[in-house]
């Protein structure tokens, strides 16, 4: 295309010009220019896209234990909301910087923490304690209270966090918000070969 | 006068501008296009250019800080002088703007317009679209309160459904791992340069092709566009059954215009602005949140979608929507434009105005959510479905009342409407069948076999057995009255 264009205004400029030689090389010093300024923008552009790209980083860079308070805040058999502030942040994240997550006290050292966010599309789920169930506003999707799915949209259970008790508090693996591309690790249950389907 | 003509010439000569615009404004067009129809287009602009104003109006107290843009947004409405309406103008003007530019692509289409030789026109117009819905959501997202938020979650876990790079892709939207600081001020910088500085330069190449091509003849049954003869055609036309634009046509673009401008500050004085809603605190989850109006469709399309069929509905359908938007053009380039002789179009049109409009209407009361206070907030069970009730009965009623079935089912009107209204249950299933349906749940019913003890089934199933009209005896199961004979002993 731009060969083409040279051309015709080459030979346009022929008659008033005489000397063709001279117009070649302008344009040769144009296209030499022109490449120097490519070669100067991909130069420019990797810092940039590098810098655009600065918050993709791995699930792990993101996730540190959080504390959620001492265990005994959590009777036994019953579920809870729980709050902490995630621990990556800044100053001016104001209340967002908050998390809120449902805890789950199985039994005197089992716990299951659940995400707030519902596996469909992220809205808050509510626990209600008389139904045992989870229900979430948006779409309608509702969970048992092990955070499985019991009807609506969602195709899956709720998120859960890693949990592990260290001197007498609950702390959890957090950090993001979770969502079906970082949590939603799907367990393929192999076919089964004969035998007890429960040797997994 | 004559200082204020010599100012003129001093500036023009050497502006350069009068010429070009002189020509502009004189340019023919056909007589017919002095339509009311045609005023659409100018309208948008002239709300893009009410939206530019009013938003550098509002910058100048917004504070783009997770921390600080709620609070900012409450002192433009209640401290400062008309800050209120200033905001109640952008809302407005916003929702204005959104409809104007769907009955600007609704009358192009419907007019053929898009045909040759305006299919450029056509396709920036589609992405003048794209960048007017980009706008209302990166705007929703400003106003930072609860539903902003969690609309923001709604979009992240969108995004996160796309294969292989969805992670990353959440970390992009959100300019980091959760929603806060960084992804409203990303926000910020989308809503206020980057789609403005592209809306703008997209609209005037846009108004420069319409002016340049021509605008769009009244559509004829039997005036067939054709690539090879067309333009002359079009040119004959104008010569002559044509009139200069201005003023000829323009006047009512200007009248329209006004008018749009009245009714938007109209709206704005008597409606007030939009939110903030909640403060944008996450830990806070009462919440039941909602897109604006122009995304309720979408809302209401995400919970009728079966499971499976979700992820690929909002990654394939959005591509092929827009794809097949930019295709038209290439696909009917010539022929018809009259609507008279273009049925599949107008079926088109209608299909799609009125599943609009049907699933718009459905997210304005979100039949599908379960209602969240229904139980405690509500009116308890009436009367007179417990007047004459067995005392087991009364204790369904309680369960009922408690276990928050009435989330998801109405009773004399007032629940959920998530399940069936329970009325006439009784009518509809048998004593075993209901057993099973609570206890198993099922047909998008959680099941309560773990939740209720035996006896609270038992009172449970007892109440429902009565709902059914004094008229009309409950459902019975056949085989079961032949069993019960069966076993009598004989005589």
């Amino acid at each position: 295309m731009i060969e083409e264009k040279a051309t015709v205004d080459r030979n346009e400029e022929a008659g008033t010009h005489p000397d063709p030689l001279t117009v070649s090389r302008r344009w040769l010093l144009l296209k030499i220019g022109a490449a120097f300024n490519a070669v100067v923008g991909v130069a420019v552009a990797v810092p940039v896209v590098k810098y655009l790209l600065s918050p993709v980083k791995p699930d792990e860079a993101y996730k540190s234990w959080v504390s959620l308070g001492s265990i005994e805040s959590f009777p036994v058999g019953e579920t809870r909301l729980s709050k902490f502030t995630n621990p990556v942040g800044r100053s001016w994240d104001g209340e967002t910087d908050g998390v809120a997550c449902w805890v789950r006290r199985i039994a005197e050292k089992e716990f299951q923490v659940f995400a707030i966010n519902c596996a469909h599309l992220g809205c808050p789920v509510r626990w209600f304690p008389q139904s045992q169930l989870f229900m979430c506003p948006c779409h309608g999707g509702a969970y048992y209270a092990d955070g499985s799915r019991a009807s609506g949209p969602p195709e899956r259970g709720l998120f859960t966090y890693d949990t592990k008790v260290v001197e007498g508090r609950l702390q959890i693996n957090a950090g993001q918000m979770p969502t079906l591309a970082n949590t939603a690790k799907l367990v393929q249950i192999q076919t089964a070969r004969g035998g007890s389907p429960c040797n997994g | 006068m004559q200082w204020l003509k010599r100012l003129h010439n001093w500036i023009d000569s050497r502006l350069q501008l009068g010429e070009p615009i002189k020509e502009m404004a004189l340019h023919p067009v056909p007589n017919k296009t002095a339509s009311w129809w045609y005023v659409f287009g100018s309208a948008a602009f002239v709300l893009l250019m009410l939206q530019i104003v009013t938003g550098i109006l509002l910058a100048l107290v917004y504070v783009p800080s997770a921390g600080h843009a709620w609070e900012s947004l409450n002192v433009l409405n209640h401290q400062l002088t008309l800050g209120w309406f200033l905001r109640a103008m952008h809302g407005w003007g916003s929702n204005f703007m959104v409809a104007v530019v769907l009955i600007h692509m609704a009358q192009v289409f419907l007019f053929g317009a898009y045909k040759y030789p305006r299919e450029l026109t056509w396709i920036l117009g589609v992405f003048l679209l794209l960048m007017t819905l980009g706008m209302a959501f990166t705007g929703q997202v400003l106003r930072f309160d609860q539903d902003a938020y969690w609309g923001l979650g709604i979009g992240a876990s969108i995004a996160s459904r796309v294969p292989f790079i969805g992670g990353s892709a959440v970390h992009m939207m959100l300019g980091g791992p959760i929603i806060a600081g960084a992804t409203l001020s990303r926000f910020f910088a989308f809503h206020v340069f980057v789609i403005p500085g592209m809306l703008l330069v997209f609209a005037c190449l846009h108004v420069w092709m319409v002016l340049k091509l021509g605008i769009n003849e009244w559509p004829m049954p039997g005036r067939i566009v054709r690539h090879s003869t067309y333009v002359s055609e079009y040119h004959e036309l104008t010569k002559k059954d044509g009139r200069p634009f201005v003023p000829g046509a323009v006047w009512k673009d200007a009248f329209f215009s006004a008018a749009i401008l009245a009714a938007v500050a109209v709206c704005a004085a008597v409606f007030g602005p939009y939110g903030p809603g909640g403060q944008p605190d996450p830990t806070i989850i009462q919440t039941a949140p909602k897109p604006d109006f122009f995304f309720l469709w979408l809302y209401a399309v995400l919970s009728y979608l079966p499971p499976s069929l979700e992820t690929p509905f909002l990654l394939i359908v959005p591509v092929l929507g827009i794809a097949g938007l930019v295709a038209l053009p290439f696909y009917a380039g010539e022929g018809e434009k009259s609507w008279h002789r273009r049925p599949v179009a107008i079926i088109m049109l209608t299909t799609i105005a009125v599943s609009w409009g049907v699933f718009t209407h459905l997210g304005t009361f979100t039949p599908w959510s379960p209602k969240m206070n229904a139980w405690s907030g509500g009116p308890p069970v009436p009367n007179r479905y417990i007047h004459d009730a067995s005392p087991l009965v009364r204790q369904g009623a309680i369960v009922f009342q408690s276990k928050q079935c009435r989330n998801c089912h109405s009773i004399a009107g007032a629940g959920g409407q998530r399940g069936p209204a329970l009325d006439l249950v009784a009518t509809r299933m048998t004593e075993d069948q209901l057993i099973r349906q609570v206890l198993q749940g099922g047909g998008n019913m959680p099941a309560y076999g773990k939740n209720l003890t035996p006896s609270e089934v038992t009172a449970l199933v007892e109440f429902l057995e009565t709902l059914h009209p004094v008229n009309q005896p409950p459902a019975t199961d056949a085989s079961r009255s032949t069993a019960m004979v069966d076993t009598k002993p004989q005589p």
